[in-house]
């Protein structure tokens, strides 16, 4: 009896977490021209559409730029702060660390105001790059974070013995370290990405005029009517935020499984 | 092949001195093993010789080279470690050829010298796996080869053996010496096992507190300490403070409350200048423990004094007694002739004087 309570539970909690989703995913293929139920039929109507909406392509470009951009940028210096912290004597390495990851404790908001305000006090204009520094500012800490745990794990005697066999420092990262750095750069750079790719709060703020990204695109297209077409580009979002990350958990496994563990 | 000169170096982290002003000459080809207790400095010492840290002073050379502002992947050093320090991302094969590769050695010549040295650790058909395939012990040996095949002038072990559990430990210091003696390399050993140090080295190094305590053979070492440090950390030994009450060319007399009086050789007590308080060593091995009046009569330069056998230490093979003899209590390791006496009997403890030992410190 208790068994089938809880079943009937856990059934509901994912019906609850999952249900928007598959509900957003379901309509994106409705026939109908209202975003909404009853299904008429399915139809790829709206992908199609959606794929000759100039304003939806121009922002998915900008936000596959930006995410890209911003994934490179945050993972280097995020893979360079980490080495610093971890391996050498840093003075006040702690605080350095603290002040490194305190954009996730920071509200975005806030953090989005405080850059505009900062940047007005120096009479500097929005652009794509302020945008993308912002966007680097809030990928950083989690960079850090996955890069550090790693980084920690590898052991130094390891890198030492590469030098003694005649690899200088530079060789010796580039053979040793970033190799068994992989795994955590790689999730750095997924986090990066995806978390820049589905920001709105401080793109909001920070974006100059006339660029959008998806979200804000999509934000700006639900001011007027849900139209059938933000379905699928909502189901396309959920396969590029959600799919990518899963296919690159699936390749670091596999590979960390071919070298034996 | 090279020589290895250690010329008053010191090391200093801040205000703690990790390493007192040290000198020491390593011949080529030798195996010396520094020991000593965690925080002694015997590791700080290696990571100086290897370029791992700077000295504060001092220099260090190789072949008759200051090598102190050479960085460690120009010394040409083969350096293991405790935990084998593999390259997890490599192949066997790909660890051992590493080392090679930056020494300008082309792929056909690499693959030859790679093999030799998968031969010479005993583990020729491995290098095709990664190294967590491999035991603890076929990691050593991987690592031994990664080390060794770059033909360095200088072998530096930290602690190899001390990962490895018991009975494979004693396998691979075999397979160590036996491999040293084959390409007769300088090598340089930290260790704490003095088993190991006393197995392996032409010379030991002990080591306490930053500072060496005394240089020599293992046998000398073992068999006359120059400290107490010495004396204590090298197996079991009782220290009894004595009373020196006169030299002559050949002997020294001593006096002390557990022997009574006793006549040394002069060369068991090489530091005694005159008369006044000294410290005397004496092995638990060299006492012997006899039933009262046993057979087999004290003999002339046996001395034999009546104890009570306090505690026992059963051990198979032999047997540790710990035994109270007027003020002092002693321990004797001894064979197990029968049964080992009880705690509480009454035994004769017998010792020759020339198996004793003054400690070159004063008591």
């Amino acid at each position: 009896m208790g068994w089938h309570l809880l079943r009937g539970w856990t059934v509901l909690v994912y019906l609850f977490m999952f249900l928007p989703i598959m509900v957003v995913v379901l309509l994106s293929f409705n026939a109908s021209q209202f975003g909404s139920f009853p299904m008429t039929g399915v139809s790829f109507r709206w992908f199609v559409e959606l794929a000759e909406n100039e304003a939806i392509l121009r922002a998915f470009r900008t936000s596959i730029v930006l995410g890209l951009l911003t994934s490179v940028i945050s993972t280097t210096i995020g893979v360079l702060a980490s080495l610093a912290l971890v391996r050498y004597n840093v003075p006040a390495r702690n605080a350095i660390s603290t002040l490194l990851i305190a954009p996730i404790l920071v509200p975005e908001v806030v953090l989005a105001v405080a850059l505009l305000l900062f940047l007005n006090a120096l009479s500097v204009n929005k652009s794509f790059a302020l945008l993308l520094a912002g966007h680097v500012i809030f990928t950083l800490p989690f960079v850090i974070l996955v890069v550090q745990a790693r980084l920690v794990g590898i052991r130094r005697d390891v890198e030492e013995a590469a030098m003694s066999l005649g690899a200088s420092p530079i060789q010796t990262f580039f053979q040793v370290t970033l190799p068994l750095l992989a795994p955590a750069v790689f999730a750095g750079m997924l986090f990066a990405f995806t978390i820049s790719f589905d920001d709105i709060t401080g793109t909001l703020f920070w974006k100059p005029g006339g660029v959008e990204t998806v979200p804000t695109q999509i934000f700006a297209m639900l001011r007027n009517s849900i139209s059938p077409e933000i379905n699928a580009l909502g189901t396309v979002m959920i396969f590029l935020t959600a799919g990518l990350p899963l296919a690159g958990i699936a390749i670091a496994r596999r590979l960390a499984l071919k070298r034996g563990g | 092949m090279g020589a290895v000169t250690l010329q008053n170096i010191v090391k200093r982290f801040g205000a703690f001195t990790a390493v007192h002003p040290m000198s020491l000459e390593i011949p080529e080809g030798a195996f010396v093993s520094l020991l000593g207790p965690s925080g002694c400095g015997k590791t700080t010492t290696l990571r100086m010789i290897a370029g791992l840290l700077d000295p504060s002073e001092g220099d260090i050379q190789i072949n008759g080279r200051r090598i102190n502002d050479v960085p460690i992947h120009k010394r040409n050093l083969g350096l293991v470690f405790q935990n084998y320090a593999l390259f997890p991302h490599r192949t066997i094969a790909e660890n051992v050829a590493f080392g090679l590769k930056f020494r300008g050695v082309d792929k056909a010549e690499r693959d030859v010298r790679v093999k030799k040295a998968l031969d010479l650790v005993q583990l020729p058909d491995v290098g095709d796996r990664y190294p967590k395939q491999l035991s603890g012990g076929q990691q050593q040996r991987i690592a031994l080869a990664r080390a060794i095949v770059i033909e360095p002038d200088v072998l530096l072990l930290d602690e190899p053996l001390s990962a490895l559990d018991a009975n494979l430990r004693e396998d691979m210091r075999v397979e160590l010496k036996r491999i040293q003696h084959q390409i007769g390399i300088t090598t340089v050993f930290v260790t704490h096992d003095q088993a190991e140090a006393l197995a392996l080295s032409d010379r030991i190094v002990v080591m306490s507190n930053g500072r060496v305590e005394q240089v020599g053979a293992p046998e000398d070492v073992y068999t006359t300490p120059a400290t107490e440090f010495v004396a204590r950390f090298l197996g079991a030994s009782n220290i009894l403070p004595s009373i020196c009450t006169g030299t002559d060319q050949t002997t020294v007399a001593l006096d002390n409350s557990a022997f009574g009086k006793l006549v040394l050789p002069r060369e068991r007590a090489p530091h005694v200048t005159g008369a006044g308080a000294v410290k005397l060593a004496v092995r638990a091995e060299k006492l012997s423990i006899v039933a009262p009046g046993a057979a087999g009569a004290v003999g002339e330069e046996e001395v034999s004094v009546p104890g009570v056998v306090e505690t026992v230490d059963y051990q198979g093979l032999a047997a540790r007694y710990f035994v109270r003899v007027g003020n002092e209590q002693l321990q004797a390791i001894n064979m197990i002739d029968g049964s080992p006496f009880a705690e509480g009997a009454a035994v004769d403890v017998r010792l020759r004087p020339r198996d004793c030992t003054i400690l070159a410190e004063a008591a």
